[in-house]
């Protein structure tokens, strides 16, 4: 029998699906970004050590701001590059 | 009563107490302008995501302090910025949140501790993680380091156990240039550096330079 892992689509399954993008802070209730923790905000930029947009992290407006203040804080203080490559 | 948090980098390549006493003059400095010290976090040598001032690492101090009014932070700062021992400093006034964070952080509470093994874990899978700064070794740059780290040998414990023969081969791995490098002493500096004993291993490696390593090329 071949598991559904075996079966090759033409097109995405998961299109379609709802798997509505939700603030995580909201959602989990951390009310402080702290700008130290450099594994945590390494989930907000891209590979080039760049901040993700709202649109991809699903961030409310409220705490885009903080992770964009942590994240800045990061970088003066050398937990994070300003400009890299290959960072994940 | 407002509370901040000034984190600043102090240069790793000062003698080991000069370190200390460079850290300890900022607690003494808040304390005498009549701030109360909550907490104060000695986060040690750390590697620096990119170089400041031609140093790959430094070593990193927070302290938390609760105050009538901001106007020391002013004094602090100026301190802070005419030391020559300081690579970076910041400080931060923290909000009720900021508080309970720390607070929280510093009990073990904020269900904190599955979250970031979790963390490193992700970060492992990612290849960021924090390493110790192998260069300070003697013998050890910044090409061999990336060598060793790649092998597996990521941070001062690991390579105080390495053996004789894994280090050889790894260096001969990375190619001809390495061959003439001799990892013997490597791992008996790795021990100090892993148990912090600057000191010992700063006067080790006094004596590297000039006798026993003799033929061990310095890189770069």
């Amino acid at each position: 029998m071949a598991s559904r892992d075996d079966i090759k689509f033409l097109s995405n399954p998961n299109i379609g699906k709802d798997n509505k993008k939700y603030c995580r802070f909201r959602k989990f209730g951390i009310r402080h970004i702290d700008y130290k923790d450099a594994d945590f905000l390494l989930q907000f930029v891209n590979e080039q050590g760049k901040l993700l947009p709202r649109r991809i992290t699903g961030n409310s407006l409220k705490y885009q701001k903080k992770v964009a203040i942590a994240v800045k804080r990061a970088r003066h203080l050398a937990f994070m590059p300003y400009v890299t490559d290959l960072l994940k | 009563m407002k509370q901040y948090e000034i984190t600043f980098i102090i240069d790793p390549v000062l003698p080991g107490d000069e370190i200390q006493t460079a850290g300890k003059a900022y607690e003494k400095l808040i304390a005498n302008e009549g701030c109360t010290i909550v907490n104060v976090d000695e986060m040690g040598l750390q590697q620096l995501a990119y170089p400041i001032n031609k140093r790959n690492s430094g070593v990193y101090k927070c302290i938390e302090f609760q105050t009538e009014s901001g106007s020391v932070i002013s004094k602090i700062e100026l301190a802070l910025r005419r030391d020559e021992r300081i690579m970076r400093f910041l400080s931060v006034k923290l909000d009720r949140y900021g508080v309970k964070y720390n607070d929280d952080k510093r009990s073990g509470r904020i269900g904190k501790k599955a979250k970031s093994s979790e963390k490193q874990e992700e970060g492992k899978q990612g290849g960021y993680v924090k390493r110790d700064d192998l260069t300070l070794l003697e013998g050890v740059g910044p090409k061999i380091a990336n060598l060793l780290v790649v092998a597996g040998l990521k941070s001062y414990g690991d390579v105080a156990k390495a053996s004789l023969e894994d280090m050889k081969s790894i260096l001969s791995k990375g190619g001809s240039n390495y061959i003439g490098h001799d990892p013997s002493t490597w791992p008996q500096q790795a021990k100090l550096a892993s148990e912090g004993k600057w000191a010992e291993l700063n006067k080790l490696k006094d004596k590297l330079i000039r006798g026993v390593n003799k033929s061990s090329q310095e890189e770069e």
